[in-house]
């Protein structure tokens, strides 16, 4: 189990992993939505960098469903 | 505590971007406006449509104006000291990050959510410090309490998360005015509340 701070709620997720990737979060939580912010710690992660940027227990992650509208 | 005098001082020394001159960038800036915001950076492209008129801060006979004129006069005519500079631009990539350099805090105000993803994208890593306030579902009517301010550092989101502008969806004057006017507030906490020791966030 991992346990971060996902959109500001605790989150235990169920990995046997040290650290998981922005896409492998997205999978777990089966976020399929196309436009979305990610900032892990603070710090924003483009779409480029999913696959590559990591998150490990302790990790504050913000993932934001953008939507139309204004 | 301050005093209604020490709080206009305040806020007649500060500078706002608002990104967007349709339902919520015009009504951000005319609640802000009216609360003695000195400054307003405000970036649109469009013109003022008679579609428009159900929840944006113009009138009938604005139609075919530019809205950051339109919108300009309407504000001057509110507060003839409000100072208001306006870019008759489409936003992208390269222009976004100029234009609003010089903001103490930043109103993403667009329609389109691709938009609101790079006008998100640009601030965070160019001026992560910077206050963003995103507005981010406010589609329909009814659900007012569905609509909340979540702070995620220096990223302010605004709205239901969920509800998505579309022919069954429209947007309608009181939902986006509950978020513009949820956004205006998001800037007055950021505003105020260190420099009187409160906190009003969210």
């Amino acid at each position: 189990m991992m346990e971060i701070v996902l959109n500001n709620t605790p989150e235990y997720l169920n990995t046997n992993k040290a650290s998981i990737t922005v896409s492998e979060l997205l999978s777990i939580k089966n976020f399929s939505f196309k436009l979305l912010v990610v900032k892990i710690n603070g710090t924003l992660v483009k779409k480029d960098n999913y696959g590559v940027a990591t998150i490990k227990s302790g990790d504050k992650v913000q993932v934001i469903h953008l939507i139309s509208g204004g | 505590m301050p005093t209604f005098e020490e709080i206009k001082r305040v806020l007649s020394n500060v500078t706002i971007g608002i990104a967007g001159a349709g339902g919520l960038g015009s009504n951000v800036a005319m609640t802000l406006t009216r609360a003695g915001i000195g400054k307003l950076i405000i970036a649109d492209f469009d013109v003022v449509s008679e579609s428009n008129l159900n929840r944006q801060f113009y009138f009938r006979s604005q139609i075919g104006q530019k809205k950051v004129e339109a919108l300009k006069a309407n504000l001057l005519n509110i507060n003839p000291d409000v100072k208001v500079i306006s870019f008759d631009v489409r936003l992208n990539e390269d222009n976004i990050s100029e234009i609003f350099s010089t903001v103490d805090v930043m109103v993403e105000a667009v329609d389109n959510a691709e938009m609101k993803k790079l006008i998100t994208e640009v601030f965070q890593e160019k001026y992560p410090n910077m206050p963003l306030i995103l507005g981010n579902g406010m589609a329909g009517w009814g659900q007012s309490n569905d609509m909340q301010v979540t702070q995620y550092g220096s990223l302010y989101v605004c709205g239901d998360g969920k509800s998505e502008v579309s022919e069954t969806l429209p947007p309608i004057a009181p939902r986006v005015g509950i978020c513009a006017c949820m956004q205006a507030n998001v800037v007055l906490s950021i505003v105020l509340d260190p420099l009187f020791k409160q906190k009003h966030l969210p």
